[in-house]
C-alpha cells in the first residue's frame, strides 16, 4: 500500500480508484510474466543483447545456417540479421515421424543502445549461435570524472 | 515453402528428466524424424552445442540425445536483452526397428546435429523346395 500524504489526497475520491489500481495491478503481473526465462518476441532469430565497458554484443541462435549464409548489415543504429534456413528438403518418400524444425526466411532488425565503430564490427559463427561484437564509439563508452578539490 | 516466414519456437524445458541436482536448465531439442527404407534419420536443433558436448545412447530401444552447451558468454557484461538462455538438451525416443548399432553415424554441423541409424537388412525371404523321393 503506497503512503499517501494527507495533503495530497483530494477532497472527491475517484470511485473506481481502486478498481483502477487494480487493473493496473494486473496488467503488471500478465507483463512481468516470463521476463526472465525468455522475452520472446515472435521473430526468429532469438537474440541475447548485451554490454561491456567497450563493446555491444548481440547473440543470436541460428542453428543449421553455415556461417557464410547469415547476413548482417548495418545502417545507421539499426543491425539486421538476414538469411535463409534450407535443412528441410522435403522428400516425399520419407515417412516422417516428426516435423518440429522450422526453416525459411528469416530477417530481424534492431535498434543498437549507443553508437559504434561501424567499420570494427567483428562476428563469428560458433555451432549455431551467432556473435555479433559491435565496439562502441569512443562518445558512446564510459567515462570516470575526477573530481577536483578547488 | 521456401518463402516461408520463420517463426521462433519457444523452447521446452524437459519435464521431469530425473530429479536435477544441478541448477541447470534442460530443453527438448525440437527435431526431424524420417524414415527411408534403410535408415531411420534425427535432426535435432541444439543451438550452442560443440561437436564434443553431445551424447547418443541407444539401450533397449530408447535413443537419448544429451547436448551441453559451453557458456557463451564472458562475465562482465551487462545483459540488455535476453531471449534465449544457454541450458543443456535433452531428448528420449523409442526407436521400434531393429537398428544396426555399430553403423549409427551421428554429425554435427551448425548447431543441428544428424543422426543415420541404419536398419538392419531384414531375413530374407527364403524359398524351401520340396524335394520329391
Amino acid at each position: 500500500m503506497a503512503i499517501v500524504r494527507f495533503a495530497d489526497q483530494k477532497l472527491f475520491r475517484n470511485p473506481w480508484a481502486d478498481f483502477e489500481r487494480m487493473r493496473r495491478e494486473l496488467d503488471a503481473l500478465f507483463q512481468g510474466s516470463g521476463q526472465d526465462a525468455g522475452g520472446r518476441g515472435a521473430v526468429f532469430p532469438a537474440l541475447n543483447v548485451s554490454e561491456d565497458s567497450g563493446n555491444i554484443y548481440v547473440r543470436a541462435e541460428i542453428p543449421g545456417v553455415p556461417a557464410g549464409e547469415v547476413e548482417i548489415s548495418i545502417e545507421g543504429d539499426t543491425l539486421t540479421i538476414r538469411g535463409e534456413r534450407k535443412t528441410c528438403t522435403v522428400e516425399e518418400k520419407y515417412s516422417y515421424h516428426r516435423r518440429e524444425l522450422e526453416c525459411g526466411r528469416f530477417s530481424r532488425a534492431i535498434t543498437l543502445p549507443a553508437k559504434v565503430q561501424v567499420d570494427r564490427i567483428g562476428a563469428q559463427a560458433a555451432n549455431g549461435i551467432v556473435t555479433i561484437s559491435l565496439p562502441k564509439a569512443e562518445a558512446a563508452k564510459p567515462r570516470q570524472i575526477k573530481v577536483n578539490v578547488g | 515453402m521456401t518463402e516461408k516466414e520463420m517463426q521462433i519456437q519457444q523452447k521446452q524445458e524437459v519435464q521431469q528428466a530425473g530429479e536435477p541436482t544441478k541448477p541447470e536448465k534442460q530443453y527438448v531439442p525440437a527435431v526431424d524424424i524420417f524414415e527411408t527404407a534403410e535408415a531411420v534419420n534425427v535432426l535435432a536443433e541444439m543451438p550452442g552445442v560443440a561437436k564434443d558436448g553431445v551424447e547418443i545412447e541407444l539401450e533397449n530401444e530408447t535413443l537419448t540425445i544429451r547436448g551441453t552447451v559451453a557458456p557463451h558468454e564472458h562475465g562482465g557484461e551487462t545483459v540488455l536483452l535476453r531471449e534465449f538462455e544457454p541450458g543443456n538438451y535433452l531428448r528420449k525416443f523409442t526407436v521400434a526397428e531393429t537398428i544396426d548399432q555399430e553403423k549409427i553415424q551421428a554429425t554435427m554441423a551448425d548447431g543441428v546435429l544428424t543422426l543415420v541409424l541404419p536398419k538392419i537388412a531384414p531375413a530374407k525371404p527364403r524359398r524351401i523346395a520340396v524335394q520329391g523321393i
